[in-house]
């Protein structure tokens, strides 16, 4: 996984609440066997009208958010279903880092599984650094983001930062406690051996 | 010991390590694995060179993407048919078990573990697919993982977890006739919406949810997600074991009675502490309906859409005008006055035999009315052959519906069934998000015995009047 140290670039302001896993990734695109290849497909059925042509008033599909890195989003973002596809198609994309209120607990998950940061910080702060314009820095180290000469501070759970900061293979991680798993297994036999 | 809820022990009883990093080790006892969330977490383990852990401790089965019709006949579409053969290859290649598509067994994901005794009180129950919750049922652990999880699952039978808060919905009262567990679910979405249980794990007790059969507490715990919960959970209980026993995957003999002393110290201690707590009265609700895009957006079936002027904040002006415009609704209509063009009755949340029985009743007897086209997706080939057993089929067959193979079908619309843009569905699915069964379809999402009413009337209607009640 690629680490995440800092960034600076575009942020696009997607500000509605409740964005949907079925909204940032449809259905139709879930039947590729890889990873990669979605950024295509993005928001697509926002994105791009019945002909496939983009709707030009759509926000990625404007200059200068057509380059964006980051995503500006509203409360509850990540809603809905489990699919990875949604962080690999922001990835895809380009984008490395989202700013919204609140996620939805699997997206949060997923987001941290692909190197990507889903930064929490309030909506008036969301929309502070929407108005402000880009640049927009995002510096994990230091937890704070920068936008028109402004700094907001932000929190993030310690073991996640070092997640993101390290590009941690988190598999390999859990691996080490592989004496652990077994003396597990072997408890587990014997008190629940219907498992 | 101070008091512990069902969480809490189950939890507990799964931790293999707790880490630096604040992160807890889980065990995790049981993955369901379908083609979609899969591919690419079986060819992680292959880059990587990592065998699979426990091939014993995955149940395997396509469901998303399957032909609900004629599917001896193979799959026409060509992605779908790769994925569904991609996973026919991974699970040779790994030795994982798998319920083949032309198998009596196959079925969704989350209606075939349960059936087959896979699912059992106190494990913990992952899989690549949000609806996991609904294993809750069992007094089980379950919750939805990411591909990447799906991989970390596969490769050391654990998952880095961090504790979520424990809430409480007590649901109290006698549900009225005509009603079911997912006006329960609808209810409390509406009531504290689609991020009211984020970072909880939701117990779902009182008297209602202790009357209520599995089938119907799965389909309370599978909209647990809709409420922002990873996980939902019922205590095991009388109902539970008796749903369980001589199940085929279920332990029999000494082992059985094992179990069931292990199985009734779970449920939550009496003074255990609930984060967050939400108590809703069940007497005199009525059917539910979502009218917007969200499942939190639903009002009793005698409602009206709602007015954006009436509204709270800006935000919500401008998000409920953007929901009624993509639901081609008007502010005001009685929503019993809302004509539907298709009826789809099915999914993980509503297509089990109890659903199919309480659709059948409203059916019985009645026409579907002209120009909707309805279908039943039974959840499973066992769901399917058991309600051919009391010919249920007979009854929508005989009024107009469709009778289709099992799979998830139009509740996401991978494979063929999908709605064309601008038509209109009352669907007992879990989701209505813009485009969710189709390119710009309208989903509203209901029970199974009012999809049933809205196929017959060809409008929303209010079940309890067609059944007398």
């Amino acid at each position: 996984m690629q680490p995440f140290t800092t960034l600076t670039g575009t942020a696009a302001p997607l500000l509605r609440a409740n964005v949907d896993t079925d909204l940032i990734i449809p259905k139709q695109y879930l039947k590729t066997l890889v990873r990669t290849g979605l950024g295509q497909h993005l928001f697509a059925e926002i994105r791009y009208d019945d002909s496939g042509a983009e709707k030009p008033d759509f926000v990625l599909n404007r200059p200068p958010y057509r380059a964006a890195n980051i995503l500006l989003g509203g409360p509850n973002f990540g809603c809905g279903s489990s699919r990875e596809h949604a962080p690999w198609a922001l990835l895809d994309f380009g984008i490395r880092c989202v700013i919204a209120p609140s996620y939805a607990d699997i997206f949060y998950n997923n987001c941290f599984s692909n190197g990507i940061l889903p930064l929490v910080l309030p909506l008036e702060t969301v929309e502070a650094i929407a108005a402000a314009g880009n640049p927009v820095t995002v510096d994990l180290p230091a937890q704070t983001v920068t936008a028109g000469g402004v700094t907001h501070r932000f929190d993030i759970e310690p073991g996640r930062k070092t997640t993101l900061v390290e590009g941690l293979d988190e598999i390999g991680k859990s691996l080490a406690n592989l004496a652990a798993i077994e003396a597990f297994e072997a408890k587990r036999g014997r008190e629940t051996p219907w498992l | 010991m101070s008091p512990r809820t069902l969480y809490d022990k189950i939890w507990e009883a799964h931790l293999v390590a707790t880490r630096e990093d604040g992160t807890s080790l889980l065990y995790i006892d049981r993955h369901l694995v379908h083609e979609v969330t899969s591919p690419q977490a079986f060819e992680g383990l292959r880059l990587a060179q990592r065998p699979l852990r426990k091939p014993a401790a995955i149940l395997s089965v396509a469901d998303h993407n399957v032909p609900t019709s004629n599917r001896e006949a193979g799959i026409a579409d060509e992605t779908s048919r790769l994925q569904v053969e991609a996973l026919e290859e991974n699970v040779k290649a790994f030795a994982v078990p798998y319920i083949p598509l032309l198998d009596d067994r196959q079925g969704i994901v989350h209606v075939i573990g349960p059936e087959q005794g896979f699912t059992l009180p106190g494990s913990t129950v992952v899989c690549g697919d949000s609806h996991t919750s609904t294993h809750g049922a069992f007094g089980a652990l379950a919750f939805g993982i990411g591909t990447s999880e799906v991989e970390h699952v596969m490769a050391t039978e654990t998952l880095p977890q961090r504790r979520s808060k424990n809430m409480r919905v007590h649901f109290e009262g006698k549900l009225p006739e005509g009603l079911g567990a997912k006006d329960l679910a609808l209810r409390l979405i509406g009531q504290i919406g689609t991020a009211g249980g984020t970072g909880h794990v939701i117990e779902f007790t009182g008297s209602a949810v202790k009357a209520l059969s599995m089938e119907a507490r799965m389909t309370l715990c599978n909209m647990s997600i809709e409420a922002g919960a990873r996980s939902g959970l019922v205590a095991p209980d009388e109902t539970t074991f008796a749903y369980l026993k001589g199940r085929p995957m279920a332990p029999t003999g000494t082992q059985w009675e094992q179990a069931l002393a292990y199985w009734r110290a779970l449920p939550s201690d009496v003074d255990a502490h609930f984060d967050k707590e939400v108590v809703i009265q069940v007497d005199g609700l009525a059917p539910q309906v979502t009218w917007g895009t969200s499942p939190e957006a639903v009002l009793d079936v005698t409602g009206r859409v709602p007015d954006p002027e009436q509204t709270g904040s800006p935000a919500d002006k401008e998000a409920m005008l953007r929901a009624l415009e993509y639901m081609g609704l008007v502010a005001g209509t009685p929503l019993e006055e809302v004509p539907v063009d298709v009826v789809f009755i099915g999914s993980c949340t509503n297509g089990r035999i109890e659903d199919l029985r309480a659709a059948a009743a409203v059916a019985k007897g009645r026409k579907v009315a002209v120009g909707v086209r309805a279908l039943v997706v039974p959840g499973s080939g066992l769901v399917k052959r058991q309600a051919e057993a009391e010919g249920l089929d007979r009854i929508f067959l005989d009024a107009g519906f469709e009778w289709r193979q099992p799979g998830c079908s139009m509740c996401l619309g991978m494979n063929d069934d999908r709605l064309e843009p601008g038509q209109r569905s009352a669907s007992t699915s879990n989701r209505n998000f813009e485009g969710r069964q189709g390119r710009g379809g309208r989903t509203h999402l209901v029970s199974p015995q009012m999809a049933a009413a809205a196929a017959v009337t060809g409008h929303f209607t209010d079940v309890r009047r067609l059944l007398g009640a």
